[in-house]
């Protein structure tokens, strides 16, 4: 670990009950970085993501945020600096608040001002026309629930995002949408990301470090560079991509 | 087995008027693989479940025609409906465990629609049908079956989440499936794994197969052909293997927004939608 790193995980482990779902992982990401995860479904990605987030507090190791030693126990601001966009975005929105309450109860938990101009300027970030501002989330699509997912976590200005499948909701155009701002929003703000997703082009675009899980632990680390190029060392990885290549090839 | 859809229209009523979500938008599919691609909210999930017409409650819907196997879907009754879905016609919908029951474990969920959709299921006795289930979960790549079909979808990954809800929707045997977005949770491995499952599935048993999708390079590869939705329209059908010689320039604009594993996009392109593709 080194001073300019944002995440330092070293040997964590998660288990529920019998099952041991993450069996020592460690990695770090700088500050300002992306670090993207791959791998088998199942092989504890989300546990992952969910550990670090605080939502589960079954877990063993060392986290650290910006320096901070982790617990189990997370401060108010722990939840305003780090946000989280789940996997299934029925996860991130109650089905009983309009758009509007979802993107403004962040702003309001955390006594953030501005709220009307903020929430215009947060659908326009991720493409969603203001005519969806007042409805449920079952009157959205599913990508059209997934962006209000992402915003919603954009609206605390965090310094760090865990983004579990962000975009797999999303039809290319959005992607690409979403995937620009998302790196707009870093360049900008030096925002710390952790992706997760089964796209490895996706992960190869956001993120310049990959790490590959299979059956709960890391088993490879690899530089998006030497993914692209076919320098992979664990079989998984190997296979993962050569999967995805041969469907671009055609 | 044909599924028809003839200038359907989906509308749901808002202050400022109604709004059309689906306009005109025909189909015809047989036993085949058939691709529906397109942006976000432009109609793709309303316009499959219209076939089991599983809409929302406030949703206003004419067709010139819908019919199942010669079934008038608009004025089927409900009874049946009950008869086509689930065991003529599966679902696979889009959020897998807003889908499934949270007080049922995956095995009695998989269990219940094999006993009630199979010829002797009724008769079978318990034990069968858990065995039944854990078999399924077997071919849909879930790698221990006794435990998952033991936990409640809260305990399960995404992508296990996703197999479950097919392995139940492959339990009845349907002579139709409409898969939205069936593999997005999957890894590469084991969604060529179910993909090979379904492909089987159409050529051996003669299934219709309608796969909704984001992936373009999937849906270019696996299906036989391919619908593209924009703002509740069809824009454009081809044979799948064409698509990377599509003309409309909404399908040309999201084959360019493709980032790739071998050519790396500093800033991928973006859409610049024309409004003359929505009028
Ligand atoms: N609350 C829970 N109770 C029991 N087991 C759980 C729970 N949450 C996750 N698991 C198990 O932990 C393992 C890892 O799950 P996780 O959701 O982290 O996988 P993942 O890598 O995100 O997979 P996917 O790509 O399919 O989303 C799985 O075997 C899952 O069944
Ligand atoms: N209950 C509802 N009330 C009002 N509008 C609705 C309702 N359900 C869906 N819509 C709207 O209908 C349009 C089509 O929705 P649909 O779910 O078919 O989109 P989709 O093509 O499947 O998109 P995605 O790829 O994001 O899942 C969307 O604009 C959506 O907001
Ligand atoms: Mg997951
Ligand atoms: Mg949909």
């Amino acid at each position: 670990m080194t001073t300019a790193d944002m995440i330092d995980i070293r040997d964590l482990r998660v288990r529920f009950g019998t099952v041991e779902a993450v069996k020592g992982v460690s990695f770090a990401v700088a500050r300002g970085a992306s670090f993207g995860v791959v791998g088998e479904s199942g092989s504890g990605k989300s546990t992952v993501l969910r550990a670090l987030s605080g939502l589960n507090p079954a877990w063993t190791g060392h986290m650290e945020i910006a320096g901070q030693t982790l617990t189990r126990q997370r401060s108010r601001d722990f939840y305003r600096r780090v946000q989280m966009v789940f996997q299934d975005p029925y996860g991130s929105l109650h089905p009983r608040q309009t758009v509007d309450r979802a993107l403004s109860e962040p702003l309001v938990v955390h006594g953030i001002g501005d709220i009307e101009a903020r929430i215009v300027r947060g659908l326009a970030e991720v493409a969603l026309p203001p005519t969806i501002r007042f409805r449920y989330p079952h009157q959205l699509s599913g990508g059209q629930r997934q962006r209000v997912a992402i915003a919603r976590a954009l609206m605390a200005e965090p310094e760090v995002l865990l983004l579990d499948e962000p975009t797999s909701a999303l039809d290319v155009s959005v992607q690409a949408e979403v995937l620009n701002l998302l790196s707009d929003i870093q360049a900008r703000r030096g925002l710390t990301y952790v992706m997760v997703s089964h796209n490895l082009a996706v992960v190869a675009h956001l993120c310049a470090m990959v790490g590959v899980m299979q059956g709960g632990e890391m088993v490879e680390m690899i530089s998006a560079d030497d993914l692209r190029a076919g320098r992979t060392k664990h079989p998984h990885t190997t296979e993962l991509r050569t999967l995805s290549t041969e469907l671009e090839e055609a | 087995m044909d599924v028809i859809i003839r200038n359907l229209r989906i509308a749901f009523p808002t202050p400022q008027g109604e709004s059309l979500a689906v306009r005109d938008v025909s189909m015809h599919i047989g036993t085949e693989k058939l691709g529906i691609v397109g942006e976000s909210g432009s109609g793709k999930s309303l316009t499959a479940r219209s076939i089991l017409r599983l809409l929302p409650h406030n949703a206003r819907i004419t067709a010139d025609e819908l019919s199942f196997d010669g079934i008038d879907i608009q004025r089927a009754s409900e009874r049946q409906m009950r008869a086509i879905r689930g065991r003529r016609a599966g679902l696979i919908m889009q959020d897998p465990k807003y889908s499934l029951n949270p007080v049922m474990t995956a095995g009695q969920q998989i269990a219940e629609a094999w006993r009630a959709h199979r010829p002797n299921g009724a008769r079978a006795s318990h034990r069968e049908a858990l065995q039944a289930a854990e078999d399924l979960l077997a071919q849909v790549q879930i790698r221990d079956p006794k435990r998952v079909a033991g936990a409640y979808p809260h305990e399960l990954s995404g992508g296990m989440g996703q197999r479950v809800m097919i392995a139940m929707m492959l339990a009845p045997d349907p002579e139709v499936l409409i898969a939205d977005e069936p593999t997005s949770a999957l890894d590469a491995t084991v969604q060529a794994e179910i993909l090979r499952l379904l492909e089987d599935l159409v050529s051996r048993r003669g299934m219709a197969l309608i796969l909704i999708s984001h992936d373009l390079p999937l849906v270019s590869h696996f299906c036989d052909r391919v619908a593209v939705m924009y703002a509740g329209r069809v824009v454009e059908e081809l044979q799948a293997g064409e698509l990377a010689r599509a003309t409309h320039p909404y399908t040309r604009g999201l084959l360019d927004c493709l980032p790739t594993l071998s050519h790396q996009k500093l800033r991928l392109p973006v859409l610049v939608r024309d409004p003359a593709w929505s009028a």
